[in-house]
């Protein structure tokens, strides 16, 4: 257990224990699309994983599954050793372990941004209101915003709304961190404030899976790049080879239209 | 090619300005529309003057002046009055309080429209041809809400948690009041048979307002369920009320509902037709916010549930604030409903606001003066329901400068 400590401090490096291992899963919608057909990924402790993909090839289905957003009809997915089924318990046991960051931000907009970054952590980890106050302010600090403390979300601009997201994500002090294109959503100078808090976050070891089309943050960041197309993982590898030397030709056809 | 400018600012031509500008814009515009004015004019002028001569010549307003306990407390036992004024007095205390308590930030707590409200009521009061110690006490009555709400903004600025305090208040008010008014535990009983009057449309309205409003978000929420009976059960209670019209409901209703309870209890008609008013305003109601609830886009929900917020938490935290605000419109709209719907149960033999004019209108001394009777209890209502109205528009507008 000190191991799992130490791994939590350093810069990147990877534990050896797996955090999210997801086997075959498939997913139907109701209208019988095949939109998962059979992806198995497995996260190590303090990754990150960035997952590209063109639209509609099932990454963000993929990564909505792990917090039973989405529900999958076969295969496995053990989150933090926990199944991830129908039980209602264990989906909110693994809720709260599990953060997500959204494309639309999903502030609530009827409380501040201090209230809305209080609210689970009052709610679901049962803290008092001090201590989750204190937490709150800290973490609004910590990715640039404590100034607009009492203002509400549509108050603010959409690259601080953003940060506003991931520090309440982040005040039920998860284990995973999931991004569905966090930085879609924003104009171009905003983008990259975005991504300097997401890159802080993962120099300080969390673990995150990210679904983005930022070329650049996962080539800096990102320990694996994961492709997806038309419900199926087509190819994984380190940053460096998935960039420069991809191997299958759907990868190479996709590459080639973003870089 | 250079322009000049004129060096300073002037103001435009007297005729493109201010009222006359607005006159010829809108009035005189074209010959139609000045055809029209002229026309209107004296349409609407002739009626203003018939009527302001019917109202001053030949109307008999001591129909009003002579009945005026009538109206506005029903059949109450005259000996027994003071209580309805100590009620009054008690509602206008908390409710002085409470304006005070809302309107501690702003700038002037008593702006252009409140002191003309308060003059035209203060004007009522001392111009009303109604005996003088019902005009004092009106006055006091009106000076006990100035006072409290001074007071209550002067508290308001010192101590945040009177809110809560005063909703305490308010809670135990109601029970204050209802005992004053029907008696017992000390007080001479008067049955519900007795009371009447404007007293009695404003206590079934508040009632079933108080009761229909969470009746209804229990409906709204029961319809979304995933389980299937309470969906169902949810479903065909609305639809069944929605597909009758409130004075069957009421009239079945009150003959109906001694029979679901226990042999023994019996209640009063006026109990029965409160129910009636809930039931109904409760199916509606439930309508409105299922509206409200299904304007709120996915991705709330779906962040307050990866936030590890269960269902429950989830509607009760996120989801409704949002949709109940988005309703206001709605549902004020169905608690102004409500109070004119009062006005059925005259059918069930009580003697509300207007049950009580026809009866007064079969006075030998009133026969034939419904104009009378009916613009004054026309005044009344709509008095209550604009006020609804603007509370609704300050609510809003509360809600909406927080975000």
């Amino acid at each position: 257990m000190a191991q799992m400590q130490t791994d939590e401090m350093t810069n990147g490096t990877v534990g050896s224990e797996a955090v999210i291992v997801a086997e075959n899963v498939e997913k139907w919608y109701d209208n019988n699309f095949h939109v998962l057909r059979g992806v198995s990924l497995t996260v190590t402790k303090g990754e990150v994983v960035v997952v590209m993909g063109p639209s509609g090839s099932g990454k963000s289905t993929f990564i909505r599954t792990f917090n039973a957003l989405e529900r999958y009809q076969k295969g496995s997915i053990v989150i933090d050793g926990i199944l991830l089924s129908h039980d209602l318990k264990n989906i909110e046991t693994i809720r709260r372990e599990v953060g997500m960051v959204f494309q639309q931000f999903n502030l609530f907009p009827h409380l501040s941004v201090l209230q809305n970054v209080m609210l689970a952590p009052i709610w679901v980890r049962r803290w008092t209101k001090a201590k989750a106050e204190a937490e709150a302010l800290r973490l609004l600090d910590r990715v640039g915003i404590l100034e607009q403390a009492k203002k509400f979300p549509g108050q603010l601009s959409g690259g601080q709304q953003q940060r506003v997201a991931i520090a309440r994500a982040l005040a039920m002090q998860p284990k995973i961190m999931l991004f569905d294109e966090p930085t879609s959503a924003l104009d171009p100078e905003m983008v990259r404030e975005v991504l300097d808090v997401m890159r802080t976050l993962a120099g300080s070891g969390m673990t995150m899976v990210c679904v983005t089309h930022e070329v650049g943050f996962a080539r800096e960041v990102a320990d694996r790049v994961v492709f997806m197309d038309s419900g199926l993982l087509v190819e994984q590898a380190t940053p460096d080879d998935f960039f420069n030397h991809p191997k299958e030709e759907r990868t190479q056809k996709f590459l080639s239209q973003i870089l | 090619m250079t322009t000049t400018h004129s060096p300073t600012a002037s103001p435009p031509p007297l005729a493109q300005i201010g009222a006359i500008a607005w006159v010829r814009k809108n009035l005189f515009s074209t010959w139609l529309n000045t055809l029209l004015t002229v026309v209107l004019v004296l349409v609407i002028g002739r009626t203003l003057i018939g009527f302001l001569y019917w109202a001053t010549t030949q109307a008999k307003w001591q129909l009003i002046s002579a009945n005026l306990s009538l109206f506005f407390v029903g059949r109450y036992p005259i000996s027994q009055i003071w209580r309805i004024w100590v009620a009054l007095a008690l509602i206008s205390t908390l409710g002085g309080l409470t304006w005070g308590v809302l309107a501690r930030n702003v700038p002037q707590l008593f702006g252009r429209t409140t002191l003309t409200l308060l003059g035209v009521v203060g004007a009522i009061a001392v111009l009303m041809p109604a005996p003088v110690p019902y005009r004092i006490l009106l006055l006091a009555i009106e000076g006990l809400v100035v006072a409290m709400a001074w007071g209550g903004r002067m508290i308001g600025h010192r101590s945040p948690k009177l809110g809560q305090w005063l909703a305490f208040a308010w809670s135990l008010s109601f029970f204050v009041v209802w005992w004053l008014i029907a008696g017992g535990l000390g007080l001479t009983p008067v049955g519900a048979g007795e009371w009447g009057g404007l007293m009695l449309t404003v206590f079934m309205a508040v009632v079933s307002i108080l009761l229909c409003f969470p009746l209804g978000i229990l409906l709204a929420l029961g319809r979304q369920s995933s389980l299937p009976v309470i969906r169902g059960l949810s479903v065909g209670f609305i639809e069944v009320v929605r597909g009758v019209p409130l004075i069957a409901l009421l009239f079945v209703g009150s003959n109906m509902i001694p029979l679901f309870l226990p042999i023994g209890i019996r209640p009063n008609l006026v109990t029965r037709a409160i129910i009636g008013l809930t039931l109904f305003s409760a199916a509606y109601l439930a309508e409105n916010v299922r509206g409200g609830l299904q304007s709120i886009a996915r991705g709330q929900s779906e962040a307050a549930n990866a936030l590890g917020l269960n269902p429950g938490l989830t509607t009760a935290l996120i989801v409704l604030p949002q949709a109940l605000k988005v309703s206001i419109p709605a549902i004020v709209g169905q608690f102004i409903s409500l109070l004119q719907d009062t006005t059925l149960v005259s059918i069930l033999g009580l003697f509300d606001l207007l049950g009580i004019s026809r009866t007064i209108l079969a006075n030998p001394q009133f026969i034939g003066r419904y104009a009378e009777a009916y613009i004054f209890i026309g005044v009344i209502y709509w008095v209550f329901c604009y006020a609804m109205s603007v509370g609704s528009r300050q609510i809003e507008k509360q809600l909406n400068t927080e975000h």
